[in-house]
């Protein structure tokens, strides 16, 4: 195992892809040569040339639409959509044709596609720069949709999206790229499905994925120090689909559920999980099920105003103190 | 065989680099006080530009994007269009913003990450930077259809970068432009990168100006660092529009001198001897050497400008620097005409814990990292 940087685990998984299989390309703006704009492409084009790692106009919906092309003749492209906000030029691509021809084919056409998408609220970029789409992702079917919240998780799971004959959709958070982790030394492919417990616990679960894991862990220690209650985390990675049996269980486990994530609760994410409670796990449950997510507004510019507007272990700590007050 | 369709793209440039005319000069270019004008505004970006610039290395704004080189074009804008015509800028169009109206504690603010910023006391339409690269090319045309619709004779005037030509906005902007004879103006700044991708790699089309034929409407490329071409340029154009003959493809041939924003650095991808030929090139001093031999600018009336710049400069900047912040439940204020109910109990709810948390806010864990990577 070494320790690495999750723009490094990404850089990893790419070039290990490219290496192993000629079919793979990488297609966005500014892969090439400066690398991308987060380094996970860094190094690529000299290792395998323009033809494989490829700098494209800026328009978002002709190389998503290229890209998805090409799959459909066996290619299997990267795309790397600079930033999730400027998916949505693409989203026609995306929606109607990546997500829907291998199903009107009857199966002929396939679109091995991988889209990464870093996305997320950074620092201060404003309601144009700020958004949070998996929700809308994660609504389309015909798409898998996969949040890595480590490094060794955005290395498994590039690697295995650039296999599966699926178009997968991954999202990565801008300011994630400088977390650090370890991965496995060898190869390795996380299961693009699925859900994983990291902390746990017996009170109450925290459903977290990407960024609000990391809030759910610091609000598992903070409960776990100052209130003596003991939260088990669970990291949804896979949120279409999203792991029913895997929720099942930690409800069965706890009784207590607690959802956050970093978008607005509309349609969300949070609004997800807890149909899904309630559809298998009702009579598990020891209290209402509580949303903890963004406000529902644009994401506001100032920083003391975006602070506000998101999601934090202070306010994972006090929905959990509120669900138990009110059972 | 016949021929069914043939066209030319006209250059214009009225000064050499060293300030020489080349040409006779339009009449209003040989007035001493509107040349004097457009230089003070020039200069003044340019030096509001640069503290700008370091605010940012100082900690002290957000992300800032440069217009170091391309101040020509922001001046032409600005003195261009009238006062009710609409601006429909791009993120490096600070000489324009700051000539119709936006106070240089406006513009930091906006970069200092505050929506505030985008919304300056100013009297008329202009829109607020769009991030989405070329989104604004169709407001712009939508803006052209409202005056054309209400019979006003107004003008929208939609700015971009060379590397926005690619975005099928553009494509579709410039299209409905065409067919239903719109007055808009599309200023294409060429200043040869869109982040780390040259104009060669952008489109293989021999200049930006012929897009133009395509969409049936006028192409021009002109010398972007030549504020007589520009100007001269930019009023034919709107006034060709506010007349109701149509649209033009302004293509302005620059340079961006700085890096893409201060969160890139360019020296990865171009070469310092590139810079170097582009620095010869420059707008201001092209113009101040074109005065110095034609209309007596000497060094006194250059300093003496100088500090009336600088002396501005810092009276913004200490306005930015010591405005309050907005209160947390702003972020509530603008989202409909009147707040929903659901909402109110939100804002309340804020209050009260803004209240209570006062100055607590600080000890928030803060998982960011660093600034992020790109406008
Ligand atoms: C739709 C969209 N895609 C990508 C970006 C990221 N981005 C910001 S500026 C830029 C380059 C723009 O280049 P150009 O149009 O030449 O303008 P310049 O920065 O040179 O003034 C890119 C790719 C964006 N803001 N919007
Ligand atoms: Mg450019």
């Amino acid at each position: 195992m070494a320790e690495m940087m999750y723009w490094q685990a990404v850089q990893r998984a790419h070039d290990e892809e490219l290496e192993r299989d000629a079919n793979v390309i990488i297609l966005g703006e500014d892969v090439g040569l400066v690398g991308g704009t987060y380094k996970a492409t860094s190094g690529l084009l000299d290792k395998y040339g323009a033809e494989r790692v490829i700098d494209t106009p800026i328009s978002e919906n002709s190389f998503t639409g290229l890209g998805i092309g090409a799959a459909f003749m066996g290619v299997r492209p990267i795309i790397e959509i600079m930033s999730v906000n400027f998916a949505w030029l693409a989203m026609d691509q995306i929606m109607n044709n990546a997500a829907k021809v291998h199903y009107m084919s009857g199966g002929q056409l396939r679109v091995p596609a991988v889209f990464r998408i870093p996305g997320g609220t950074a620092h201060q970029l404003g309601a144009q720069h700020s958004a949070r789409m998996e929700k809308v992702f994660m609504g389309v079917a015909g798409l898998r949709v996969v949040t890595p919240s480590t490094p060794k998780q955005a290395y498994g799971l590039l690697k295995s999206a650039v296999r599966s004959d699926d178009p997968v959709v991954i999202h990565e958070h801008e300011n994630m790229y400088q977390f650090k982790g370890e991965v496995p030394d060898e190869e390795y492919l996380h299961p693009l499905e699925g859900s994983e417990v990291v902390r746990e616990g017996t009170d109450v679960t925290l459903f977290g994925y990407n960024l609000s894991v990391h809030w759910c862990l610091q609000a598992a220690d903070i409960l776990s120090e100052e209130q003596r209650i003991e939260a088990q985390v669970v990291d949804l990675y896979s949120l279409s689909p999203l792991d029913r049996e895997g929720i099942h269980k930690a409800v069965a486990n706890t009784h207590n559920a607690v959802i956050v994530e970093e978008a607005e609760p509309v349609c969300g994410v949070g609004a997800e999980v807890m149909a899904i409670i309630n559809e298998e796990a009702f009579f598990e449950l020891d209290s209402a099920p509580i949303r903890v997510s963004a406000a529902n507004v644009p994401m506001p510019f100032a920083r003391n105003l975006e602070l506000a507007a998101l999601p934090d272990a202070k306010k994972i700590v006090a929905a959990v103190m509120a669900q138990r007050a009110a059972r | 065989m016949s021929r069914v369709a043939a066209f030319e793209i006209e250059y214009v440039q009225y000064m050499d680099e060293s300030g020489q005319a080349l040409a006779d000069l339009p009449n209003w270019a040989t007035e001493v006080e509107s040349l004097e004008h457009a230089y003070k505004w020039m200069l003044l970006t340019r030096l509001f530009d640069a503290k700008a610039v370091a605010l940012q290395r100082t900690g002290q704004m957000g992300t800032y994007a440069s217009c170091l080189g391309q101040e020509a074009i922001g001046a032409a804008i600005g003195l261009a269009m009238h006062p009710n015509d609409v601006f429909v800028p791009s993120y490096r169009e600070t000489g324009a913003q700051l000539i119709r109206g936006s106070r240089m504690r406006d513009i930091l603010m906006f970069w200092g990450g505050d929506e505030r910023g985008s919304n300056p006391p100013i009297a008329n339409q202009d829109f607020p930077v769009a991030i989405p690269i070329a989104s604004q090319c169709l407001h712009a045309v939508g803006v052209a259809t409202a005056f054309k619709y209400r019979k006003q004779n107004r003008i929208a005037l939609c700015a971009i970068g060379d590397g926005a030509t690619s975005q099928g906005d553009f494509y579709e902007a410039i299209n409905l432009a065409g067919v239903w004879k719109l007055p808009v103006v599309f200023l294409v700044s060429n200043n040869q990168w869109a982040i780390s991708v040259p104009r060669a790699a952008q489109s293989a089309s021999q200049t930006l100006a012929q897009k133009a034929i395509a969409a049936g409407i006028d192409g021009v490329q002109v010398d972007g660092n030549d504020y007589i071409a520009m100007r001269d340029t930019l009023d034919q154009a709107i006034e060709k529009a506010r007349s109701g003959n149509g649209a033009t493809i302004i293509e302005a041939l620059t340079y961006r001198l700085s890096d893409h924003t201060t969160a890139d650095d360019a020296s990865r991808y171009r070469s310092a001897e590139e810079v170097e030929v582009y620095k010869q090139k420059d707008p201001l001093l092209r113009l101040e050497r074109h005065m110095r031999v034609a209309m007596g600018w000497d060094e006194g009336k250059q300093q003496s400008l100088k500090e009336q710049c600088q002396q501005q400069i810092e009276e913004e900047i200490q306005a930015y620097l010591t405005a309050e912040a907005a209160p947390p439940t702003e972020m509530f204020d603008y989202l409909y005409e009147s707040l929903p109910k659901v909402y109110l109990k939100q804002r309340q709810q804020l209050f009260d814990e803004w209240q209570q948390h006062l100055g607590a806010r600080e000890e928030t864990v803060d998982t960011d990292v660093k600034e992020s990577d790109h406008v």
